[in-house]
């Protein structure tokens, strides 16, 4: 098994970082900044940044977050949200981004994911799907931060993404989010196996068993946590204890 | 100038993390597409992200190839980051057949998709791995990992990977799944890195920390 890797998931609004119950209900936790030297400090393994708001409003207000991030924290860091085209990817890249996250765009214009493959590689083409249960094993994928249905299924989508160039997937599950009461690992699971990109888990997790479910239940190849470490419920130092005692492999810092 | 890193802009991928690591190190970075900067430089540093023959193809639309070659040949210490490492073997195999800079003999090859038993690998590879000394190269003694620990992870994103001629210009390699795959190659001065040492934390600061003392 290669390394689950345990990541910040750091939702931001303006210049606060927020946190909501199911993409709604979004409260000030702090400053990002601050928050994510914490989490680089604390051995994270990955920063997400999502600008929740952003694609409401057609654009990116990341670029301070990005650039003090760029300035003082060498792990790899993802930034999604409100990103249109291949400019607004070149202008993350370029202020220090390694990845960039989309989604809404991806689903008005799927071709967008192969040209950002094409200009700058599939390792940094992340797309972004938000997922909400439709019974029976179903999922819709929903854009605009939880907001719009897409009439996509998840693992439909998963698949058509991959191929034409994502080079990861990070599926929250609406449904999940912010409830901690555990990853929909059914969900994970699905799309986990339709793909052979991998997939992050994001929305859900509350205690350290979750961390379980989503390697061993969902198939997860890394887990996105945002509630629990705001609020300093659990600790990176809590995952790699908890993993190294249940057979997950996880990297450990030196 | 003591501790001078030029670092090649060739126009691809993003510069300014590789650059902010070897600040944040001590270096004095200067980042130039310049021939006779490249080719005069103290330490040189080539990065990288995306595919090998375009990369390839911007060094030679910069007039680049040579001026690389030349500072080789002095024997000062060069660093390939990532697609830069692969850069320095003799070819890769990546969308065809496409010659590379030949500085060190081997090619550069898709990962395999599947482990010996059949277990599909998730493509790219992405993600933190431990170092692990390679077979003919137990000590990292004199080279950029000399203050590294065995089993220090670093951090890697890539779908194809550096399979050197002579096993013994292999330092590290990593297991993804049940296959070794080569982390970090050397040559007399010339160095290759698979992984993001400018991502890898305090490891890869340290990997950096390391290459500027050289």
């Amino acid at each position: 098994m290669t390394n689950i890797r345990l990541i910040a998931r750091l939702d931001i609004k303006g210049p606060n970082l927020i946190k909501g119950v199911q993409l709604e209900g979004l409260r000030i936790i702090g400053d990002p900044n601050a928050f994510a030297m914490r989490y680089y400090q604390e051995g994270a393994d990955e920063l997400l940044y999502m600008d929740s708001v952003a694609s409401l409003y057609g654009r990116n207000n990341l670029s301070d977050v990005v650039r003090y991030t760029a300035q003082n924290i060498f792990i790899p860091f993802t930034v999604g949200g409100g990103i249109r085209n291949v400019g607004d990817v070149d202008t993350l890249l370029r202020a220090g981004a390694d990845k960039v996250a989309i989604n809404t765009a991806a689903i008005q214009r799927p071709m967008l994911i192969t040209d950002v493959a094409k200009h700058f590689g599939s390792q940094c083409m992340v797309l972004s799907i938000e997922a909400k249960h439709k019974g029976n094993g179903h999922w819709e994928a929903y854009s605009d931060n939880g907001r719009e249905p897409s009439h996509k299924d998840v693992v439909h989508w998963a698949k058509q993404g991959e191929s034409l160039g994502a080079g990861e997937i990070v599926l929250t599950s609406v449904d999940c989010d912010g409830m901690r009461k555990g990853f929909n690992t059914e969900l994970i699971h699905a799309v986990s196996s339709a793909v052979t990109i991998p997939v992050i888990a994001s929305g859900g997790f509350g205690e350290l068993k979750h961390l379980s479910d989503a390697v061993f239940k969902g198939n997860a190849d890394a887990v996105a946590i945002a509630t629990a470490l705001h609020y300093q419920q659990v600790s990176f130092n809590d995952m790699r204890h908890y993993a190294t005692t249940h057979n997950i492999t996880v990297r450990q810092p030196s | 100038m003591a501790n001078t890193v030029t670092i090649i802009d060739y126009g691809i991928g993003n510069l300014l993390s590789v650059c902010r690591a070897f600040e944040y190190c001590g270096a004095t970075v200067n980042l130039s597409s310049n021939t006779h900067e490249i080719a005069t430089a103290e330490r040189l540093v080539l990065p990288g992200v995306g595919a090998f023959g375009l990369a390839m193809q911007k060094l030679r639309d910069n007039a680049l190839v040579e001026p690389i070659h030349a500072f080789a040949n002095t024997e000062r210490p060069l660093l390939g980051i990532c697609l830069g490492m692969q850069l320095l073997l003799d070819r890769s195999t990546e969308f065809g057949d496409t010659p590379g800079l030949g500085l060190i003999a081997g090619e550069v090859l898709a990962i395999p998709k599947t482990t010996h038993n059949g277990i599909t690998l998730k493509i790219p590879n992405i993600g933190w791995h431990e170092l692990h000394a390679s077979q003919s190269n137990r000590n990292w003694c004199g080279t950029v990992l000399e203050n590294t620990n065995q089993a220090m992870s670093v951090y890697f994103v890539h779908s194809y990977h550096a399979k050197v001629t002579n096993s013994h210009h292999e330092l590290a390699s990593i297991c993804y799944g049940d296959t070794p795959l080569a982390a970090v190659i050397n040559d007399a001065g010339i160095t290759g890195c698979q992984f993001h040492p400018e991502k890898s934390s305090t490891v890869g600061l340290t990997i950096i920390k390391q290459f500027i003392k050289i």
